[in-house]
């Protein structure tokens, strides 16, 4: 009966290996989006205008603070009803995006924020403007800094991308859920589909972890 | 957009969004206190020294990290009554949220006890502190302090990551949130009243983490 289960899911193959490709592009796509617009978000809530800082932060509290599950359903049902037209995989990128531009706006506005004073004024000092300094002196040293929960996040944006399938794209959970529809056997199914999500985040972890260790040691 | 929210249908549904909101904390609260005791079991398990009780606990870690909870949830649901095993969703829920949330627990309190300079263990050994004193007073105090703040963390996460339990047809806030969107077609209206129930519980945890770090500064430390 096993065997039999596993020979059927063989033949689903085709499916999975293509639900595996839309969650890689998916979270790539929503990565890079995610990335430019929160170093924008990081820069400003790090800045010195506090009106523009406070309404950023108020910005990313709501969508830190509401499931990932409903901003999905906000951008598929709501946008359409102010105009806004959108396929299940745009919606579905502009959810994830915008939510890890939120998480990386705070990250990296907590590693601007870890660069010693020393620094910027040292720069102010050499006569660089606002933007050079940041340029050249405060954003690569808080990039060095936020380095491994930055690779955290871009984990927790793959694992995130799941819960668009609930708005019907077929990514690799989906793609596992219409399977376990035809052969009941849901530890075999999603244990498969399991697999997927650990080929590409268990590298990532890994990373992270070698990356943590290397800061500790330098810092002490 | 909410200029023409209809606030008479959030009205009309209130009960029912009460009792969800109610459900939803029960579910969390649940979920997280089953979290704390894998949690800690997970990470007593991976810092002992014998390497067959070890492996297992790494491997649940390290899979439930790399794996997304959606799928978890779903391997439970689809997987269980393959086991012989039938549960009412609810209880399925729960422990896909505390075996997921167990793993980062078990993380957090590690990076905890890992945290303490190896001088205190030898510095309390040489002031002739036994075992349950040392860890009394030298140990866990410092162990457990930094590990609150991550932990407020973890919860906020799980109180979010309980919606997804709303795919499975557990009835709580998202899920009513849901029904109003397609009883009444109006999604605006349901799913406005979902996020502030969500808003609500994230703020409450978030003022805490806030009065516990100003609570926690030692003078002459960071």
């Amino acid at each position: 009966m096993f065997w039999f289960q596993v020979e059927r899911l063989l033949n689903y193959w085709p499916i999975l290996l293509k639900g595996l490709g839309m969650t890689i592009s998916l979270s790539l796509l929503s990565l890079l989006v995610g990335c430019v617009i929160g170093l924008l978000f990081g820069i400003i809530r790090a800045g010195r205008i506090r009106w523009l800082s406070a309404l950023t932060g108020l910005y990313i509290d709501l969508f830190r603070g509401t499931p990932f599950l409903v901003q999905v359903f906000i951008c598929f049902f709501i946008l359409p009803t102010v105009g806004i037209e959108l396929s299940a995989f745009s919606a579905g990128v502009i959810a994830l995006s915008n939510l890890s531009a939120c998480f990386i706006g705070e990250i990296i506005a907590s590693g601007i924020k870890a660069v010693p004073k020393g620094q910027s004024e040292a720069a102010l000092s050499s006569g660089l403007r606002y933007s050079q300094q940041l340029r050249l002196v405060i954003l690569p040293q808080a990039l060095r800094i936020v380095r491994p929960s930055l690779v955290g996040q871009f984990i927790l944006l793959v694992k995130d991308s799941s819960v668009i399938s609930a708005i019907g794209i077929m990514d690799l959970t989906r793609s596992g859920w219409m399977i376990v529809q035809n052969i009941p056997n849901g530890l075999l199914v999603f244990g498969v589909v399991g697999i997927g999500y650990f080929i590409i985040c268990y590298p990532m972890i890994f990373v992270a972890r070698r990356m943590e260790r290397r800061q500790q040691t330098s810092i002490l | 957009m909410l200029g023409n929210l209809n606030i008479r249908v959030i009205a009309d549904y209130f009960p029912a969004l009460w009792q969800g909101f109610l459900n939803t904390l029960m579910l969390s609260g649940l979920g997280f206190a089953g979290a704390m005791i894998l949690g800690i079991i997970a990470c007593a398990l991976t810092i002992q020294p014998l390497r067959w009780l070890r492996a297992p606990a790494i491997a649940y870690v390290d899979c439930i990290r790399a794996t997304p909870l959606l799928a978890q949830l779903y391997f439970l649901y689809f997987g269980l009554p393959r086991l012989g095993i039938l549960l009412p969703e609810i209880v399925i829920g729960i422990i896909a949220l505390a075996l997921n949330s167990g793993a980062y627990v078990a993380e957090i309190i590690r990076s905890g006890i890992l945290a303490i300079p190896r001088g205190q263990f030898e510095a309390s050994m040489s002031s002739g502190f036994t075992y349950l004193q040392r860890m009394r007073f030298i140990i866990l105090p410092q162990a457990i302090r930094p590990t609150i703040s991550p932990l407020i963390g973890q919860a906020i996460v799980l109180v979010k990551d309980s919606s997804l339990l709303s795919l499975i047809s557990v009835v709580e806030l998202a899920r009513v949130g849901q029904q109003i969107a397609l009883d009444r077609f109006m999604p605006v209206e349901g799913l406005a009243a979902t996020a502030a129930g969500f808003l609500i519980i994230y703020y409450l945890l978030k003022a805490l983490a806030g009065f516990w770090s100003r609570f926690d500064r030692v003078p002459g430390r960071s």
